[in-house]
């Protein structure tokens, strides 16, 4: 047998009967070896999970780097934004991947959300999968929302004001909602080190827990295969996870990477005016993409329907979508048995519909006086 | 025999089910009462000077000023009338500003409008802005509560 004259490569090999001397790493290998991915016509959304993990990498380093300069108060968060992206050396390149990763992140998300919906992977037996994606779908929004109000710019203190506004108006528990979430009656300073510390380390726990449970059933019960797939009769074809599969995962990272780059390079994340909370809200002000539905929608509603305030309706109709896409799992009983159910595709394609045409409508919507 | 050691053992088993639990909540209250904040402790104000004379303000203009730690309005219609209002908008509590061109008070963030009397007009705001008197002495313009 030839053995290879490459010194790492035999570095490489009494490292690892080091480590197989000590723990035994035959069951991760035989796992590694034996996981394979379906092969269908909808592959193609199996890789947006995985681009949305990457991301998530990214938003973690960029973060720990951010850290470093950061400072979390009234007086002091905007200067020392500004000084990442004015004095510290590639500081608004660092800062600008890390905003734009959180809207690419988002987005990535979105399309892994919907695909999952759409190819009904929710179905049983993977319901914990999807209810702990859909709890990682509301932490990633928390997530940018609490982000968004770090650098204390003027567009980022008027929508906390409105976000947190909001919140307040959830019947019963909203108004203590609300003074926890500012850490007092109003968004001030004392909003900022909330948030900071929700940014910085609770989201970020909860996150590293629930994806690592998230990642743990997607490993223990492998891809879902579409039911019209399954339904086809065909036999279904696989290929091995590793190479083949993360090979083309790498194929996604890279590209995500490249539009990363090209992004915060050419579209460098703007800083904005520093809050002053005696100034009126500017005009054009709007909230992060993946909220204008909802900003537009509050637009929309009239003060009073009724004997109920238009704002607690609206709350109230985010609050039901949002809790049907959290029970989906439970409610499409036909799914659930394999049979079709036309229902609740139409429900996911309006939800959707719903979704793009408002945000469209609220960039079209004249922001100024 | 077997019976007693498993009705010992469910007891052993309940006492400290009930210890831990017990212990949970004690440590998770102060957590949660150290969660909300304290009230602060400013004083509510009752009237403000603003920081400008009467000649200073122009006719149909609207400036911010400091009522406390809330942003307030000062209003000179086009008809020379002073007016005060709280500043922050009805509907999600954003700070409004005043628009020459239209003679009404705005709100950015969801295109709430209200008249020169503080009243919702057009958009979203369930209710009028909160109107405060307005007093001249002299040369200082005295804006208080409870108009």
């Amino acid at each position: 047998m030839a053995r290879s004259p490459n010194p790492l490569a035999g570095l490489a090999r009494n490292v690892n009967a080091w480590l197989e001397e000590r723990i035994d790493l035959s069951g991760i290998r035989e796992l590694i070896r034996h996981k394979v991915v379906p092969v269908h016509r909808h592959t193609i959304w199996y890789y947006f999970g995985g681009m949305t993990l990457f991301l998530f990498v990214i938003q973690v380093l960029t973060g720990i780097l951010l850290l470093l300069y950061y400072r979390p108060s009234a007086e002091e968060a905007f200067e020392s934004v500004q000084f990442i992206v004015t004095e510290v050396e590639f500081g608004w390149l660092i800062r600008s991947i890390h905003s734009w990763s959180a809207n690419l992140l988002v987005a990535t998300m979105m399309i892994h959300l919907f695909s999952v919906y759409f190819t009904q992977a929710y179905r049983k037996p993977r319901e914990l999968t999807w209810v702990s994606g859909m709890c990682l779908f509301g932490i990633f929004l928390f997530f940018g929302f609490s982000g968004y109000l770090l650098p204390w710019n003027e567009l980022a203190y008027f929508a906390t004001k409105v976000g947190t506004d909001v919140a307040g108006q959830i019947p019963v528990v909203g108004h203590l909602m609300a003074r926890i979430l500012r850490g007092g009656d109003d968004v001030t300073g004392a909003t900022l080190s909330r948030f900071y510390g929700i940014h910085v380390a609770i989201l970020p726990a909860i996150t590293t827990a629930l994806l690592g449970f998230h990642l743990f059933l997607v490993q223990k019960q492998g891809m879902s295969v579409p039911p019209e797939v399954e339904r086809s009769g065909a036999p279904l074809r696989t290929m091995p996870f590793l190479p083949d599969f993360l090979l083309r995962d790498l194929v996604g990272w890279l590209s995500a990477l490249a539009v990363l780059g090209a992004l915060a390079a050419y579209f460098p994340w703007e800083l904005g005016v520093k809050a002053d909370p005696f100034a009126p809200a500017p005009a054009g002000i709007r909230p992060e993409w993946y909220f204008m539905y909802m900003f537009q929608t509050l637009k929309y509603i009239p003060a009073k329907i009724g004997p109920i305030d238009g704002e607690l309706l609206g709350v109230l109709g985010f609050g039901l979508g949002g809790l049907f896409l959290f029970l989906v799992p439970f409610l499409d009983r036909k799914t659930a048995r394999g049979e079709k159910s036309p229902l609740f595709t139409w429900i996911g394609v309006a939800i959707a519909a719903y979704i793009v045409v408002l945000s469209v409508l609220g960039y079209m919507a004249p922001g100024g006086k | 025999m077997e019976t007693l050691a498993n009705s010992r053992r469910g007891f052993v088993n309940f006492l400290m089910g009930t210890g831990f639990g017990t212990m949970a909540v004690w440590m998770l209250y102060p957590v949660l009462r150290y969660l909300i904040p304290p009230k602060s402790g400013e004083p509510t104000i009752a009237s403000v000077a603003v920081p400008w004379k009467p000649a200073e303000v122009k006719t149909n203009s609207g400036k911010i000023f400091k009522f406390g730690s809330q942003p307030g309005m000062l209003v000179k219609t086009p008809a020379g009338e002073l007016r005060a209002f709280a500043a922050t908008c009805t509907h999600l509590n954003c700070t409004v500003q005043y628009r020459e061109e239209k003679q009404d008070i705005w709100c950015a963030c969801h295109n709430g409008v209200y008249d020169l009397n503080g009243k919702n007009v057009s958009g979203p705001p369930p209710r009028p802005l909160e109107t405060y008197k307005v007093n001249v002495k002299g040369d200082q313009i005295v804006v208080s509560k409870g108009a």
